[in-house]
């Protein structure tokens, strides 16, 4: 689950050892353009993108989606349950018909494809609400510590490393067992996983900033006389927006592994709000008279968080060449040589 | 830091830190639990409780007290033990005492020790499999750079990273136990009572925390790898003539060596929730379980007992990985 950001933690933490910071990491206006050159050069991560945005408009049209069914996620069909075989849906392929493309839900009867395309809302949902608590925690902690004082740095660090210490899963479901029910349940597994584990990314920001703090153009920047808030958004910022992308390109899948995990163990997202980890919990039990039950989320799963990983990774070697190219022997790297060499062509005439 | 300086000190000055740590981790967990909105007693004490009871274990909280008192006396249980007044008896819990959980009528440190051992049979076991599959894979990816095989094993380490444990673990359920009919759905069996039995029933709980834990091995083994065949002394190895198979198996290892040790402790937490989930999916009757029992019964004491226990393991384990590393490389001793 956060293994592959730990790896990705330590690298960016060697990368931002070394003095002289690459000049690829701090994008300014020409460095989006390169990035985007360099993402579209990769083409596994150019197809991850294609799938990640065919997602994410899944989980936007859900409503429309599932209008155009003429279904719903919520509603119990009794009809459609062979409530004499213990509940298996009526009719072959676990009720796929024109009503119900995917099937329905055994022991409910709710429309399959309903509860997917609106899990897919909750599972997306999630992750990106959650990344961007820890996003704007992380870099707020990281960068305080790196420009506080000594006593304040202390104290931000240790209490990082407590986060970094805390074991996210179990720290969550301890959490979810005493908020009251009535609360939104959604919106709770977002602010669990993401005020849980900024950790390492507040990590990554407080060694990049002391860093970036020993360059000239920031000393330039103090002796002109500017405030540490001016220069911090002004002049830090910008620096740290790559070691950030990367390191939230890979916690979004991330979060979408923890999301599913709780709603599975039965703590995270409650029926009727559909989620993918949720509808796994009973899928054992029906396989055999509707495999899609459980084939489908576990499916949704593997495909979203396969493609955001990938994605990430592509992030990483786009926002970084350097560091990826040491670990990618032969592979990708003359397709990234043929599109910069053609776009120093293209600027230089 | 003079006279402390060497790994003598760097030990000593982790080991402050670990114990800081876990402090630290004892606060935030106690206040978090105990300061939660609701009737505290009455949440303790478990829904079916008569007003008599909820006051009884109000006393035994000691509610009536500020925070850090009971928070002091909760400490001095787990050092010395306490003694719980249940009305007309006296029950002593020795220490470490962790409180006791109304709700089963248990004392949650017996509850946790009777647990304790399948959640390590499954751990460890798991463990050896994942560092033997991940090591091994990653070796073999990069002795095989830029073939068939390498991307074949990069094509499947990242779906193993991409695949959550439940899913794993259902998928090879239902197909070794359901269609195939291999094994037999696995029931937990003491190694002490059986432990061939032992064994054949933690297979496939052993092997779904394996096969994700190993995806991550495989790919950190196989970069540290990579790098260290690009440096220098490689080149100079192989100007000597040192064959390809002793520089992968002898010198470019070594590389990957300190690495491969800490991304296994700052895994054991990820493990930990991994073994939560495999316990959960397979029955097996462990602290994992337990604890999802505890969440959704909303039992209080077991959940802070938990919590605290699995905190500690965690907090240890990264504490031992880095000294282990340290020793690995010394050159972390200086930073």
């Amino acid at each position: 689950m956060s293994e592959a950001v730990t790896e990705a933690a330590a690298e960016a933490a060697l990368a931002s050892r070394a003095p002289g910071t690459d000049p690829a990491s701090v994008p300014g206006a020409s460095g989006a353009r390169q990035f985007w050159r360099r993402l579209r050069a990769q083409r596994a991560a150019l197809v991850a993108a294609v799938v990640v945005a065919l997602l994410l408009l899944v989980a936007l049209a859900a409503p429309l989606l599932t209008a155009i069914e003429g279904q719903d996620p919520t509603t119990y069909h009794p009809s459609l349950i062979d409530s004499a075989r213990g509940g298996v849906p009526v009719g072959p392929l676990g009720g796929i018909d024109g009503d119900h493309w995917l099937g329905v839900e055994p022991q409910t009867g709710r429309d399959l494809f309903a509860r997917l395309v609106h899990g897919a809302r909750v599972s997306l949902g999630v992750a990106l609400a959650a990344t961007v608590i820890q996003v704007a925690l992380g870099v707020t902690l990281g960068i305080a510590a790196a420009l506080g004082t000594r006593w304040v740095d202390q104290l931000l660090s240790r209490i990082t490393d407590i986060f970094v210490a805390l074991p996210l899963m179990i720290m969550s479901l301890a959490l979810l067992a005493i908020v009251p029910a009535n609360f939104p349940r959604p919106v709770l597994v977002t602010l669990v996983i993401g005020l849980l584990s900024w950790g390492n990314i507040a990590k990554v920001v407080r060694a990049q900033t002391l860093t970036l703090k020993g360059l000239d153009y920031v000393s330039a920047a103090r002796l002109s006389g500017w405030g540490t808030r001016r220069i911090a958004r002004r002049e830090l910022l910008p620096g740290l927006a790559a070691p950030v992308i990367t390191y939230a390109a890979l916690l979004v899948p991330q979060n979408i592994t923890v999301e599913a995990a709780l709603s599975f163990l039965g703590v995270g997202v409650k029926p009727p709000t559909p989620s993918w980890g949720q509808m796994l919990t009973a899928a054992d039990v029906w396989y055999q008279a509707a495999p899609q039950y459980l084939l489908l989320p576990a499916g949704a799963l593997f495909v979203t968080v396969l493609a955001l990983t990938v994605l990430g990774d592509g992030v990483r070697t786009a926002l970084d060449p350097r560091a990826a190219s040491r670990l990618r022997v032969g592979t990708g790297r003359r397709r990234e040589h043929r599109a910069d060499t053609a776009a120093e062509k293209e600027t230089s005439s | 830091m003079s006279g402390f300086g060497g790994l003598p000190g760097f030990v000593l000055r982790r080991g402050i830190g670990t114990v800081l740590t876990l402090f630290a981790i004892s606060v935030i967990v106690y206040v978090v639990f105990y300061v939660t909105p609701g009737d505290v007693a009455q949440i303790t004490c478990g829904p079916r409780c008569s007003p008599a009871q909820v006051h009884q274990v109000a006393e035994q909280l000691r509610l009536d007290e500020p925070l850090h008192v009971r928070y002091w006396h909760f400490i001095e249980g787990l050092v010395v033990g306490q003694d719980y007044s249940t009305g007309t008896s006296v029950e002593h819990c020795r220490a470490p005492c962790l409180g006791l959980s109304y709700q089963s009528d248990q004392q949650v440190t017996g509850l946790i020790l009777a647990k304790l051992p399948v959640s390590l049979s499954l751990v460890f076991g798991a463990m050896v499999l994942w560092l033997i599959l991940g090591i091994g894979t990653g070796v073999l990816s990069a002795w095989r750079r830029g073939r068939l095989t390498e991307r074949l094993l990069t094509a499947l380490t990242l779906a193993g990273t991409a695949t959550p444990v439940f899913v794993i673990g259902l998928i090879l359920m239902i197909v070794v136990c359901g269609e195939l009919q291999l094994l037999p759905f696995p029931q937990y069996v003491n190694l002490t009572d059986d432990p061939e039995q032992w064994a054949w029933n933690l297979l496939l709980p052993w092997l779904s925390l394996a096969l994700i834990e190993a995806a991550s091995f495989a790919r950190l083994t196989r970069s540290s790898m990579l790098e260290t065949l690009a440096e220098d002394h490689i080149r100079t190895f192989r100007a000597y003539g040192v064959g390809e198979r002793s520089i992968i198996g002898r010198h470019a290892l070594r590389g990957a060596f300190a690495p491969v040790i800490a991304l296994n402790a700052n895994n054991f937490g990820s493990a930990v929730g991994g073994a939560v989930l495999t316990e959960t999916l397979f029955g097996l009757p462990g602290i994992g379980q337990e604890l999802v029992h505890a969440v959704n019964v909303v039992d209080l004491p077991v959940v802070v007992g938990m919590v605290l226990v699995i905190g500690f393991f965690v907090v240890l384990a990264n504490a031992v990985a880095d000294v282990l590393y340290a020793v690995a490389d010394r050159r972390v001793v200086l930073s």
